[in-house]
């Protein structure tokens, strides 16, 4: 699944356990993240986890994401991730559901 | 056994923490709602996180059902993403005609073949809520084979009647006798419409009584609380589970002896009884009034 | 570094001088309580004082000294801030302080600690930003954290000895009558305050109500007040009832309660005459409820309730199915109300309540406490002090007290709070050590400590799911995932006493995470 970032994108709210995701293209390589997590020192490195596997999953290299977490599981994280995502690449039907999965 | 679904809870798609808690209320089926609890521009992210919710959180044994858009908006996605997810019930909601049914069951079909899931695992549900919808109730129930229930949607209704709710539920009694005559006569579950002054503890009984009276399945509730209410008013009495027990004894003993006539006490006991003695001491067991069917 | 009995690290130099954890009952000493000094007062002499200023300077404050302060205002309390900025103004160092508990309104602590004013800290809990900040490290001097029970040991075996209480007095006449249950500023039971009076050096009573000798009912009596001022205001009356107790609405709450008030009714405590402790957390007042509606059932009176008093256990009483409260704190009006209305709900001290070196303290008596939790680990032992991050944020409380002394002691806390584990592996910090935790109730079903043979044969039929407590934990990650543990410094920012004044733990500044 190719997916192509667009433009900037945001996806799920700053409730009690969710995450906020925006994300954007990058001119730099890789995928940056930054993470202002409630649950940081515990659960920081996971959902940072989550978040590129997630990019990963839809051929994603290349992107900024700021993330602010109030909590969330990690199947909100991926489920927020995946709608940033496909809103700053303009997809919005078709989905691959077995490469999402 | 047959499924219970005395309570059907209400839950909104993009809620994160109510769908990670939704399990531990005892709600005989949960209710993901992608439909009128989810704004438009959301109906996207309401989709994604139901789907991974359905797929990592462990609901025990409650039922999932997903109430989905309609088919001419968001209908078809949201029946790709919860067929992929292995939602057990797809539920439509403003059915109208047979048609209806018969389109999702084909939209569901060609679901599962892509997905590669097993033909028919997707059941549905029919959320009936306007004039038309009462008087193709009958219809809509036979619809389809995936159909395990027909509900009454009575927000929309009591407005395409030109009424709204009344504490008495005078409005509402032709639409429950007919959606409930519909059910039976397909042979699936008919739950009543939600009650959603969850301060109005009074009412919410009264209303369950009437529903129970009627011959309801069940009861779809908004919040939590409203669980333990439903569940207390459809319990069996005492009096009713031994009549009940009573009855399961002669059906063992017929089938121990290999006899086909069951009988309590000397007298033969007909099937209706019997029907109804496996439902009290199904009731019962939800209820935690007995253990383990009443054996031990 | 020196093991505990529950396999905590302490520091030698702590463990030399407070000695190491052995176990709830490894104590039973026969000693002589502390005394204080008396100056005489004769017939003429006045107590009045006309401002704080002049109140320090009569009590002889100085460097190096102890004061104390009751927290019965809680974040209501004016008299600590005000006491202190006094005695910033007129330039005091090296001030210990030893009030009941701290709220978050006494951050201006803070900056008296930085300059150098505060040197030394013991204190039930710390809230919020003062929490944060000793976590931080900005104190030499580790704190002492005490429980109730634990305090008043202390404080009448002589290891904190008070040189000044500034005590808060809702109502006092000018010999220094207080009582809790008129004024402005009301707050019912002095309990905690009690102790200081009768042990402290000096005792200063504040007041905005004075009121024509006598004053009555005495809580704290003349012989125990060396001076009297009148000053505007104590104390907020809405901070003083901020734990205002609605009944809870989360389903959640609800469910626990639910189960938790199951736990009691199969239990062979539930029965005529019983005795039980709750908490003023949401659940804890939900068990109150439930439980009532248990009693009205099967006709099931109980002979005592106790601890810091709430709305519901007042209702209880008044609905005839408790005979008596005994009671150290109130949490809200109703309370502080029905303590001055009704002949069978009696103040009592802190002394009286918890403390373990005590000719028998009220909460042996007990059959049922149920307690909260921030963390419970695997083996039983309760956080009720630092958060999930390891930093200070709570208060000891009577936890540790009752939950050693009653017959069966409960948590109930909710599986996992957002995506914090409740149920861990290990503890943040041990508060409670978990030989004396019977039962942890959850959402999810419950626990039996292993330990309680009798009780997993009593719960067999239980109608509530039941789980080993390493089960519990289970769910609990299965949940959230596997939360890393926080990294720690070396630095001690707090040493958390036992009730019987031995290390059951202490608290370290958290280091960088690896996030």
């Amino acid at each position: 699944m190719n997916v192509e970032l667009k433009h900037q994108a945001i996806a799920g709210t700053t409730e009690s356990s969710d995450i906020q995701i925006m994300i954007e293209p990058n001119t730099n390589e890789g995928i940056e993240i930054q993470l202002d997590s409630s649950v940081q020192f515990q659960f920081g490195k996971q959902i940072k986890l989550v978040i590129m596997d997630t990019l990963e999953k839809l051929d994603i290299t290349q992107a900024y994401v700021k993330a602010t977490d109030q909590g969330a599981l990690d199947c909100t994280v991926k489920a927020r991730t995946l709608t940033a995502a496909f809103r700053a690449a303009d997809i919005d039907q078709d989905y691959d559901w077995q490469v999402i999965d | 056994m047959k499924r219970l679904r005395t309570t059907m809870m209400f839950l909104p798609g993009m809620n994160a923490a109510m769908l990670r808690d939704a399990g531990i209320y005892g709600a005989d089926a949960l209710m993901f709602d992608l439909e009128d609890a989810v704004s438009m521009k959301e109906k996207d992210a309401a989709r994604f996180l139901v789907h991974e919710a359905l797929r990592t959180i462990d609901y025990g044994q409650a039922e999932t059902v997903v109430r989905i858009n309609e088919l001419d908006t968001f209908g078809r996605q949201d029946i790709l993403a919860m067929v992929d997810a292995g939602v057990e019930v797809i539920r439509l909601p403003k059915t109208e005609t047979a048609q209806d049914i018969i389109d999702v069951d084909q939209a569901i079909s060609a679901a599962e073949d892509r997905l590669g899931k097993k033909q028919g695992q997707t059941h549905m549900m029919a959320a009936i809520e306007s004039a038309e919808g009462i008087f193709n109730a009958r219809d809509i129930a036979k619809a389809s084979d995936r159909l395990i229930g027909i509900a009454l949607g009575a927000e929309d209704y009591v407005t395409n009647l030109q009424t709204r709710r009344y504490p008495d539920g005078q409005e509402l009694a032709f639409g429950r006798s007919m959606i409930l005559h519909a059910a039976r006569a397909a042979g699936v579950d008919a739950i009543d419409t939600v009650y959603s002054d969850i301060e109005n503890e009074a009412g919410f009984r009264e209303e369950v009584q009437r529903i129970k009276a009627l011959g309801f399945n069940g009861k779809s509730v908004v919040n939590p609380r409203q669980i333990p209410i439903v569940k207390e008013i459809f319990a069996p009495t005492q009096k009713e589970i031994y009549q009940a027990s009573r009855v399961i004894k002669g059906i063992q003993e017929a089938e121990a002896n290999n006899s086909g006539v069951i009988s309590v006490d000397g007298k033969m006991v007909d099937k209706p009884i019997v029907e109804r003695a496996q439902r009290v001491m199904q009731l019962a067991e939800a209820s935690g009034l007995i253990k383990n069917g009443g054996q031990n | 570094m020196v093991k505990n009995a529950i396999n905590r690290e302490i520091p030698d130099n702590y463990a030399a001088q407070y000695g190491a954890f052995e176990g709830a009952w490894a104590k039973q000493p026969t000693y002589k309580t502390t005394s204080r000094q008396v100056h005489a007062i004769h017939p003429g002499d006045s107590k009045l004082v006309a401002s704080i200023h002049e109140a320090i300077e009569k009590v002889g404050l100085k460097d190096g000294m102890t004061i104390s302060f009751h927290h019965h205002f809680r974040e209501g309390d004016y008299i600590m801030n005000m006491v202190l900025a006094e005695i910033s103004k007129m330039g005091f160092k090296n001030l210990s302080i030893a009030p009941s508990s701290i709220a978050n309104v006494h951050e201006p602590l803070i900056d008296y600690i930085k300059d150098g004013m505060i040197t030394n800290i013991t204190s039930s809990g710390l809230r919020d930003k003062l929490g944060a900040a000793i976590s931080d490290g900005i104190m030499e001097n580790p704190v002492v954290i005490r429980s109730h029970g634990g305090r008043a040991r202390a404080i009448a075996s002589g290891d904190i000895h008070i040189d000044v209480a500034f005590l808060g007095a809702p109502s006092c006449d000018e010999y220094g009558n207080i009582n809790g249950s008129h004024g402005k500023a009301v707050c019912g039971s002095l309990g905690y305050a009690q102790i200081d009076a009768k042990y402290a050096d000096k005792v200063v009573a504040i007041t905005d109500n004075l009121v024509p000798y006598p004053n009555t009912p005495i809580s704290i009596p003349q012989t125990d007040v060396d001076y009297v001022l009148q000053v505007d205001k104590i104390g907020d009356p809405d901070g003083i009832a901020s734990g205002a107790t609605r009944f809870t609405k989360n389903p959640k709450e609800l469910i626990i309660a639910e189960y938790a008030a199951k736990v009691i009714e199969a239990s062979n405590y539930f029965k005529q005459g019983f005795s039980f402790q709750t908490g003023s957390g949401g659940a804890s007042l939900a068990v109150t409820r439930f439980l009532k509606k248990a009693m009205i059932d099967q006709d099931i009176k109980a002979s005592l309730a106790i601890g810091g008093i709430t709305q519901p256990m007042v209702d209880l009483l008044e609905a005839g199915l408790v005979d008596k409260l005994l009671d150290v704190q109130d949490f809200d009006k109703a309370s502080a109300q029905s303590l001055r209305d009704n002949e069978n709900h009696y103040e009592m001290d802190a002394e009286m309540y918890a403390s373990p070196f005590s000719k028998g303290a009220v909460i042996n008596k007990l059959d049922v406490a149920i307690l909260s939790a921030l963390e419970v680990d695997t083996d039983f032992n309760v956080n009720v002090m630092t958060g999930s991050d390891g930093v200070i944020r709570g208060a000891s409380g009577g936890h540790c007290d009752t939950a050693a002394s009653c017959k069966m002691t409960m948590i109930v806390a909710p599986l996992i709070r957002g995506r914090i584990p409740t149920i861990v592996d290990q503890v943040n910090t041990v508060i409670t050590p978990g030989e004396s935790v019977d039962v942890v109730v959850t959402e999810y079903g419950v626990a039996i400590n292993p330990a309680r043979q009798d009780l997993m044969a009593m719960f067999k039929a239980l109608d509530v799911p039941q789980f080993t407590i390493d089960e519990l934990r289970q769910k609990a990650y299965a949940i959230v995932g596997t939360p890393d543990p926080i990294v720690y410094t070396d630095r001690v920012v707090a040493l958390i006493e036992y009730r019987d004044g031995t290390l059951i733990d202490v608290v370290r500044k958290p280091g960088q995470q690896n996030d």
